[in-house]
């Protein structure tokens, strides 16, 4: 069950704000990684594209379509994961795995603003989306 | 509040069990009867009373349970061709819903008589399971897939209907109300033309069976399909209606027990209708359930709910589409049962999760109708369905949840 406060645990200020103004939605000049996850139930989309120097992430750019859960949990990624290594990231995704699963209660960053999806099960995959998209795009 | 002809909403409503639950602090409002309906006590007692006191196989045993599990099975036939006017009981084939209906009708039918160059019409507002099975066949044998256009409104292009058929068309197959949409397609009519290019039709009930009721000798349809659970029944049983002449001479659908005559390891004589499309143990609870379902519905009678929900939808298109950053998709001529509409610059799912921290339940989504989403250029709608329980005081709270939506998002 569900209470008021859960509703504004879910829709933060900060969550709508990356709604609204999608970080990192420029495109750039020459990616060398691409990826893209596609929700089949709710046609959620996000692309993104990487551009990897000495195994770290330089550039990225990520676009899509969907919910607000969607959209700002791929806008948040993309902050975290700037600069990061793929072994950095592996592990980051693992930590996320686990926040949303309730496994965990903090990553102590700022995807923890994302908690709050945890208690709407059927909105977990949507907060997921981006990281299949990335996840994509790191094995292609 | 009582309606014409001794409808009584409150009445209604205490045969419905589940409208007593609360959900996330508040009382239930249930408006996804599109998806799926409601169950009166009835229907969950008919099912509990099979397999407490009459749950056997059908068809096999010389004993009295299995002669009352027969019985059971078959007086449901009988209530399901009076529900729909059939001439004769054993036009009714027992399925699991609307998509094996349709796909039995594509894989047994379509594969006898579709070939190369020839052609199968669906509408620009099917469901899912009303494209994807004539997909299928279209492919393996060559032949075409047309689709009938609709305009901006969500009514069918009836020249463009007229248009695609000519000779080469096999199977004409529609859905009559839209769940996506609402609309009531002129079936009647699209059935005459069909049948004058000398196609077969298929009419897609699913949604139109609990809404209003259905005459299939007066529409003069080939193949009706419909599922027990939209029409307060029990998930897991529904039905194919075929005219005689036409499952009498299609092949199997399934082989197996049921629905053979004989079988030796050199030739197997198949059974006589209905049992040649229902091989193995059936749904047998699903069909007690199924027939105090239909019990239920003539009780109270389908041109009630007919009319009791067009007053709802009347009062939910003039509440909820007159709210300022509400759109609704589909305003069609001829509309029932569903109210579908987009909030500006909010996601249906997150209109969907702040709708449902109030207790309304709808449907958040693509209602397995892609091909409507994108003629209209978006990617889902929210959607309120009617169901006979269903009130206009409900309406008012979605339409307080609607604005909590504002509030959340604004
Ligand atoms: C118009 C229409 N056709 C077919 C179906 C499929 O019905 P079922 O899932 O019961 O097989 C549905 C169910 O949503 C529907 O609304």
């Amino acid at each position: 069950m569900t209470d008021p406060a859960d509703l504004d645990a879910l829709y933060r200020e900060i969550v709508l704000d990356h709604h609204r103004n999608p970080r990192n939605s420029d495109a750039i000049d020459a990616p060398t990684h691409e990826g893209e996850a596609i929700n089949p139930f709710c046609g959620d989309e996000v692309h993104i594209k990487i551009q990897l120097q000495d195994g770290g992430i330089k550039e990225l750019s990520i676009t899509g379509v969907g919910c607000s859960i969607s959209q700002a949990s791929a806008s948040l990624m993309g902050e975290e994961i700037k600069g990061k290594t793929a072994e950095q990231i592996t592990g980051l995704a693992e930590q996320f795995n686990a926040l949303m699963s309730g496994s965990a209660d903090s990553m102590q960053s700022d995807l923890d603003v994302l908690k709050g999806v945890k208690r709407y099960p059927v909105r977990i995959k949507c907060a997921l989306l981006a990281w299949s998209a990335l996840d994509d795009a790191l094995s292609s | 509040m009582s309606g014409p002809h001794g409808f009584d909403i409150d009445a209604i409503r205490k045969q419905f069990p589940i409208l007593d639950v609360e959900v996330n602090g508040h009382p239930l409002v249930y408006l996804d009867t599109a998806a799926t309906s409601q169950k009166p006590q009835v229907v969950i007692d008919a099912i509990s009373d099979y397999y407490s006191r009459s749950n056997s196989n059908v068809h096999r045993g010389v004993h009295t349970l299995s002669q009352q599990a027969t019985d059971i099975y078959e007086e449901t036939r009988e209530k399901t061709r009076a529900l729909i006017n059939a001439a004769d009981a054993r036009e009714i084939i027992y399925v699991r819903g609307t998509t094996e209906a349709i796909n039995l009708v594509a894989s047994t039918y379509g594969r006898q008589n579709v070939g190369e160059g020839d052609e199968v019409i669906v509408t620009a507002m099917e469901h899912h399971s009303n494209i994807v099975p004539w997909q299928i066949l279209c492919g393996e044998k060559g032949a075409d897939l047309k689709v009938v256009p609709m305009d901006e409104n969500g009514d069918l292009i009836m020249e463009e209907f007229d248009r695609l058929l000519s000779d080469r068309t096999k199977i004409v197959a529609v859905v009559h109300l839209s769940n996506a949409l609402g609309t009531i397609n002129p079936v009647k009519e699209m059935f005459q033309k069909a049948h004058a290019v000398g196609a077969v039709t298929l009419l897609d009930g699913a949604q139109s069976a609990p809404h209003m009721a259905i005459d299939v000798r007066d529409l003069d349809c080939d193949f009706l399909a419909f599922s027990g659970h939209k029409i307060y029944g029990p998930t897991g049983i529904g039905i194919l209606y075929g005219k005689y002449d036409l499952l009498s001479q299609m092949p199997p659908y399934q082989g197996g027990g049921e629905m053979i005559a004989s079988v030796t390891f050199e030739k197997t004589i198949y059974a006589e209708l209905p049992a040649k499309f229902e091989a193995g143990t059936p749904h047998i609870a699903g069909t007690a359930g199924l027939g105090a379902a239909i019990d239920f519905v003539n009780q109270v009678g389908l041109d009630n709910v007919a009319a009791h929900e067009k007053s709802l939808l009347e009062y939910g298109t003039e509440r909820i589409g007159s709210i300022n950053g509400v759109n609704l998709i589909g305003t069609a001529k001829h509309r029932s049962g569903v109210l579908s509409f987009v909030v500006e610059g909010v996601h249906p799912h997150d209109v969907g999760t702040v709708l449902d921290s109030q207790g309304i339940a709808i449907r958040a989504g693509h209602h397995c109708a892609q091909p409507v989403m994108a003629h209209f250029g978006i990617p889902a709608t929210v959607r309120a369905s009617f169901g006979m329980y269903n009130t206009t005081d409900e309406i008012d709270r979605l339409y307080e949840g609607v604005q909590q939506v504002f509030e959340v998002f604004g």
